[in-house]
């Protein structure tokens, strides 16, 4: 299954030093048939930023977190529900039998953590630019080392006795799980986060990221999620 | 019917056809389901959000699978039940809670009219859907002397901390 390419809106073009495509990953046929409009769509990213990816964050990026905290505020977070591309998530949540309303949806977790914490947090550079990339537009984005990634990313089915990751080790998935997967293994369970060793440490330099498209939820926000994490990875966005 | 015909029905497995065509009627059938599940998802979301924040979008009743997975036919049924079931109650609430609104309006107009019929009624500021805090109570002017000449209004307690 050989991923399509899909260029990015920008017409600046990316920053130097990142790669200049964003990839449209595979589907499984079977997956694709029920859930028409599902799609994954990845990036590798040469990190540029000095220092760990886990370490505390820029001047610049506690900025933006700042700014989105004071912008998101009650009324908007229990709106936020009925917008066009977090409502698409929630329907889909539903359609593979998770209930938004207990396994919430990543734009919706998040401002939820924003009301209770009073603001977004710190919670290290790299998970800080995943934020403010799920905030501006709504489009849940991760990252994976890109060194433990084989191929390809794509959303497929879980085999029977699988298990997530390549560690022998890990956590049994069961037949039938939606994961988002490379040619060797799942990293991932939909949704979920990477599997243990495939997350991205403070030394990593490069990185898969990828987010899931839903339907009702158009390609432009998707590679805008990911342009905006590409750019801040790369330090053009000072 | 032609012979090249004849020969080409002989060799299909009528079985096979049978299959086919039910997986093709199911799929479209869990397609149907599945716009159902998004409608009612979208009315459930705008009934919660409108009336926030009293009324939970919890359900106690949903059916909870071990992680996301591609629903059957019957999963899809009963996902689209429950939410019809859910989407119902919360209407009810809804519909019980304007008629709250209504009788809580109603009756402070009357305790501003006639505070004395009414000593020492109390109607949170909640229950107009005005906001979560404070109260309107009827009391007494100036303490015990506006009790014994029967001197009331309706004051508004803050509430709030």
């Amino acid at each position: 299954m050989s991923p399509d390419r899909a260029q990015s809106p920008r017409s600046g073009g990316p920053p130097p030093g990142a790669d200049r495509e964003l990839v449209r990953g595979w589907c499984e046929r079977e997956v694709q048939q029920e859930l028409p409009g599902l799609g994954l769509m990845s990036a590798t990213v040469e990190v540029q930023l000095k220092g760990s990816l886990t370490g505390a964050s820029s001047p610049a990026v506690l900025a933006r977190l700042r700014e989105h905290s004071n912008r998101w505020r009650g009324a908007r977070a229990v709106n936020v529900r009925q917008e066009a591309i977090p409502a698409a998530y929630r329907v889909f949540f539903r359609h593979i039998g998770l209930d938004p309303d207990i396994s919430r949806t990543p734009i919706e977790a998040a401002v939820l953590e924003r009301m209770i914490d009073g603001g977004f947090l710190s919670e290290g550079l790299l998970a800080d630019i995943l934020t403010i990339a799920l905030i501006d537009t709504a489009v849940p984005v991760w990252a994976l080392d890109s060194d433990t990634v084989n191929g390809p990313l794509g959303i497929r089915l879980s085999r029977t006795e699988e298990r997530l990751g390549r560690n022998a080790e890990g956590p049994s998935l069961g037949g039938g799980r939606l994961v988002v997967a490379d040619a060797d293994s799942a990293l991932a369970i939909l949704f979920g986060e990477p599997a243990p060793g495939h997350e991205p440490t403070a030394g990593t330099r490069r990185l898969a990221l990828f987010a899931v498209q839903v339907a009702g939820v158009p390609a432009l926000h998707v590679e805008e999620a990911l342009w905006a994490c590409r750019f801040a990875l790369t330090d053009a966005g000072g | 019917m032609a012979q090249t015909e004849q020969l080409t029905v002989d060799r299909l497995d009528p079985d096979r056809i049978f299959d086919e065509r039910m997986a093709g009627h199911e799929r479209m059938a869990r397609e149907a389901l599945r716009a159902q599940v998004a409608k009612l998802e979208r009315e459930l979301s705008g009934l919660v959000a409108q009336t926030f924040p009293h009324i939970s979008p919890r359900d106690a009743g949903s059916e909870t699978f071990s992680g996301p997975r591609l629903l059957g036919l019957a999963e899809l049924e009963r996902l689209r039940d429950r939410l019809a079931l859910r989407v119902g109650e919360v209407r009810g609430q809804v519909a019980e809670r304007a008629a709250l609104e209504r009788r809580s309006r109603a009756l402070l107009q009357r305790m501003k009219l006639e505070p004395g019929h009414y000593k020492f009624v109390r109607v949170p500021v909640a229950d107009l859907g005005d906001g979560h805090c404070g109260v309107w109570e009827v009391r007494p002017r100036l303490g015990l002397i506006g009790m014994l000449a029967g001197w009331w209004h309706v004051k508004l307690s803050s509430g709030c901390p």
